[in-house]
């Protein structure tokens, strides 16, 4: 129940700040990336804000043995820098440039600019699915080539 | 090299980052989960386990949105014009690459780099720089 309403609430301020920030205008953001253009360095400012907290707290947060609400601490356990993930970033990066849209923002467009925001997150939802999908028929490959 | 800055605003850039970083910070210290925006909407879809809170983190972060909207009418102006076929095919990118790469913006930029994950350090630099080369291409060879 509390890691519910935990979600919730982390969630609300998390939409808030994005909106604040005007991180869910994509323009503004393609105004940041758009290095040859006229230059906003708004976003910049907003990473920075957040990491000015999150470089403190989380370091201080993590030596606990535990967090408040559960039994442990749910960390990602992959350590391997491998073409996995910078192809994965180069995609995403690709994407984010093409429309000026990251995950969180587009989510705040379905309320600022449904028009906008609601395809594109069934496409990212897509997108996602379509690389489960692949893995499992290669995994299933391996399998029956074995 | 950027001829003018432009519509810069440090102010609330700065405040809104900061909520970001207390929203990553109280999900962390209470739940004990990175605030990565593309885990949790990916995790909701492809896992049973843990829909419930990673469905009310999304439903938040859609009210916290909506709160603003409210507050502040007006402030934020949707986009017009953009063509729907680039919107699609950039959202499969952007579902793609999340998926495969582990994580987006806040995810490996904000948590990420605050753990000093090198692998999220790495990310962070591989879809910046490449979305400073795929923004620069959109404005100036396709013109949108």
């Amino acid at each position: 129940m509390a890691r519910h309403m935990i979600a919730l609430i982390a969630g609300g301020i998390f939409g808030f700040g994005l909106s604040l920030s005007h991180m869910v205008d994509p323009d503004k953001v393609l105004d940041f990336l758009d290095l040859p253009g006229t230059w906003d360095p708004s976003l910049a400012l907003v990473m920075g804000g957040a990491l000015a907290v999150t470089a403190v707290t989380f370091p201080l947060i993590l030596r606990r043995p535990m967090p408040l609400f559960d039994q442990r601490f749910h960390m990602p356990t992959t350590t391997a820098i491998d073409t996995r993930l910078l192809g994965g970033a180069a995609l995403f990066g690709l994407g984010w440039g093409l429309s000026g849209y990251c995950p969180g923002p587009a989510l705040g467009a379905i309320v600022v600019n449904w028009q906008e925001g609601v395809p594109f997150v069934a496409a990212v939802v897509i997108g996602g699915m379509a690389v489960d999908f692949y893995e499992l028929s290669r995994t299933a490959q391996a399998t029956a080539d074995g | 090299m950027p001829t003018d800055i432009v519509n810069f605003t440090p102010w609330s850039a700065l405040a809104g980052g900061g909520l970001i970083g207390l929203a990553a910070t109280l999900f962390l210290l209470a739940n004990g989960r990175i605030a990565g925006i593309s885990g949790v909407l990916h995790g909701a879809v492809r896992q049973a386990e843990g829909r419930g809170w990673r469905l009310l983190f999304l439903t938040g972060l859609l009210a916290g949105t909506g709160l603003y909207v409210a507050l502040f009418p007006g402030d934020l102006e949707p986009r017009e014009g953009y063509p729907m076929w680039l919107l699609i095919v950039a959202g499969l990118l952007v579902g793609a690459g999340t998926r495969w790469g582990a994580g987006c913006t806040s995810g490996h930029g904000v948590c990420g780099i605050a753990r000093w994950s090198r692998r999220s350090i790495a990310a962070t630099v591989a879809f910046m720089v490449i979305g400073v080369v795929s923004a620069s291409w959109l404005r100036h060879l396709l013109g949108v």
